[in-house]
């Protein structure tokens, strides 16, 4: 079941406008980062609006899907998401950073309703996903586990502890959603310590792998349906992305991984997408 | 004769108990459940047993996984790795997300005996202090361990517990009452306050009784919650008897002695010695070999509390 024409360009709508969401909220904050939110964007829409079951109105909801942001850093497509779902209101997002606020640099569970933990420390998220998912089996729920993992992140090596994990109990009930943008803070991951054959290692982990176009939105949509399909093994979903995607002056540059706009830059890139 | 038993046992025993009376509660080992004596839990309820294997960061997330599903997860490891390696994800996944995780360190303290240094936890007690939410206990035999398994599944939050492996004297009993946080009076006096935690309770008891003998009447305060630790016990009993005497089988630094210090001179200024292990990592020998090698024996804990008493009199 591919994506009608109408899905895709209310999709295609929501993402230009989490992308505006993105680059304002960095600039109202003066900080943040924008790169790897940019990147992640039309995986995270095409995950909250069409395939994870929550319940916005009951955030807490015990048979709900669990979705861990382990790249805890890029809460402005997080933040943006979850308020254009109705997880709270869309005019609280002008709010980032803000010392007297709740959406803090990185996500904080106890506050932030549609947050079920607070990251931000790189590496933990997918243990944690596995937590959730092992629960749901013991309790014979369908309830699924989602996380998202940077590839620079994949240097951590819990996310590898892990992984093992997940494999080792068939958690087919967990799927991660790999933001594989190239770049990390410092340089490109290759010139940091490279990957090599990413999708070989999760696979010798002993996960399905999925390698898509992360700015596909009906890639990206299929990407979710099969990891639902499969079953026996959990799925990772290798997204290839570009950082900074939809700005061109931040794509596929380092420099934008923790900058925000300042005011010049955010009308320019405003004006790409409008 | 006293009756010795291994605080671990008295852990083991209580988890069974307590997983035949709520099935929310889950066990996780790191590839030591026959070390640990989780081992009869996963006999008892194979499904509600989950070895991580050896990956105590992996460990504790999961455990923060589970608790958010509605689990109670006891994870379970080494003390010095688990509070070691895994100290962020107490921090961030656990603590900082408020998740209802029973961390349980074990080994502890010289229980790790011939394992030497690695294996001995002697910073465990001062990591998890430092930690918000955190509650941390530390029993002081089998007998209340079992006591203390039982409050910290009731307890909402994030617990430490401290499990050491060999045996040691039974020293409390019974009726003994157990509170998160309320520290037990086991013997009152007028002269100094012996504040023990853990399995220093025994030695602590024979250290008021060579006090006794020459004619010291030592208060023994025994605080198996260090954290919240009991203000108000501490500071009443330091005022009364005013001098104090710290004694734990864990670093000077950070731990018991720290934590009486800081409550002492900021609510109650009182003259304080802390006996523990020193700033140092620790050697391979016996249990009782490293007790002597570390001086955590009643003379010492007597002989520091009549210095104590001397400098309070020269003042």
């Amino acid at each position: 079941m591919a994506l009608t024409s109408e899905r895709k360009e209310e999709l295609t709508k929501l993402t230009k406008q989490i992308r505006r969401h993105i680059v304002k909220m960095t600039h109202h904050a003066g900080s943040g980062h924008p790169g790897g939110s940019l990147s992640a964007t039309e995986l995270m829409t095409v995950l909250f609006f069409d395939h994870i079951n929550v319940d916005p109105q009951n955030p807490d909801w015990e048979d709900r899907d669990c979705f861990f942001l382990s790249k805890g850093h890029c809460t402005p497509v997080y933040y943006s998401v979850l308020a254009e779902k109705g997880f709270f209101p869309v005019e609280e997002l002008m709010t980032f950073r803000d010392v007297d606020g709740r959406l803090h640099g990185h996500p904080c569970a106890e506050h932030i309703p549609g947050v079920d933990i607070s990251s931000g420390s790189l590496g933990q998220g997918l243990s944690v996903a596995n937590g959730v998912a092992l629960a749901a089996k013991l309790d014979g729920k369908e309830r699924r586990s989602y996380v998202m993992i940077g590839d620079g992140e994949s240097q951590e090596g819990q996310v590898w502890e892990a992984a093992m994990t997940t494999a080792h109990y068939n958690l087919d009930n967990v799927c991660a959603i790999i933001d594989w943008n190239k770049i990390q803070l410092d340089d490109f991951v290759e010139n940091v310590k490279g990957m090599k054959d990413f999708a070989a290692k999760w696979r010798a982990f002993g996960w399905h792998v999925v390698e898509i176009n992360g700015h596909d939105l009906d890639e990206v949509d299929e990407a979710f349906r099969e990891a639902k399909r499969i079953k026996g093994k959990p799925t990772a979903i290798l997204a290839h992305t570009v950082k900074g995607k939809g700005i061109s002056f931040m794509e596929d540059t380092h420099k934008w991984h923790g900058l925000a706009p300042n005011d010049e830059e955010l009308e320019l890139a405003l004006k790409e997408l409008v | 004769m006293t009756v010795q038993k291994a605080p671990r046992e008295g852990f083991s025993e209580a988890l069974i108990r307590l997983g035949k009376q709520y099935d929310d509660l889950v066990v996780l080992d790191a590839d030591c459940a026959k070390s640990n004596m989780t081992n009869f839990y996963k006999d008892n309820f194979p499904n509600r047993f989950f070895n991580i294997g050896i990956s105590e960061c992996d460990l504790v997330g999961t455990a923060a996984g589970l608790a958010i599903a509605g689990k109670v997860p006891f994870a379970n490891a080494y003390a010095n790795f688990l509070t070691g390696r895994a100290f962020d994800q107490m921090r961030i996944s656990v603590c900082y997300s408020n998740n209802n995780v029973k961390i349980v360190g074990h080994n502890a303290g010289t229980s790790a005996a011939q394992e030497g240094a690695t294996h001995l936890p002697l910073e465990d007690i001062s990591l998890m202090r430092s930690l918000p939410r955190m509650t941390v206990i530390v029993p002081a035999d089998s007998l209340e361990m079992e006591k203390a398994v039982e409050a910290a599944y009731h307890f909402e939050g994030p617990v430490y517990l401290r499990v050491g492996k060999l045996p040691v004297p039974i020293v409390t009993n019974e009726d003994d009452p157990f509170e998160i946080g309320k520290a037990i009076k086991y013997r009152k006096g007028s002269d100094v306050t012996l504040i023990s935690t853990g399995i220093m309770l025994d030695e602590t008891f024979k250290a008021a009784e060579q006090l006794e003998q020459k004619g010291i009447q030592a208060e023994v305060l025994h605080v198996h919650t260090i954290k919240p630790i009991d203000v108000e016990a501490i500071t009443t009993s330091a005022a009364k008897t005013k001098r104090v005497v710290t004694v734990e089988e864990h670093s000077i630094i950070g731990g018991l002695g720290s934590a009486v210090a800081e409550v002492l001179a900021e609510q109650q200024p009182t003259p304080l010695k802390r006996v523990g292990t020193n700033d140092r990592f620790g050697v391979s020998g016996k249990m009782p070999e490293l007790l002597d090698f570390f001086e955590l024996r009643a003379a010492r804990i007597a002989k520091t509390a009549e210095e104590l008493i001397d400098i309070a009199l020269v003042k």
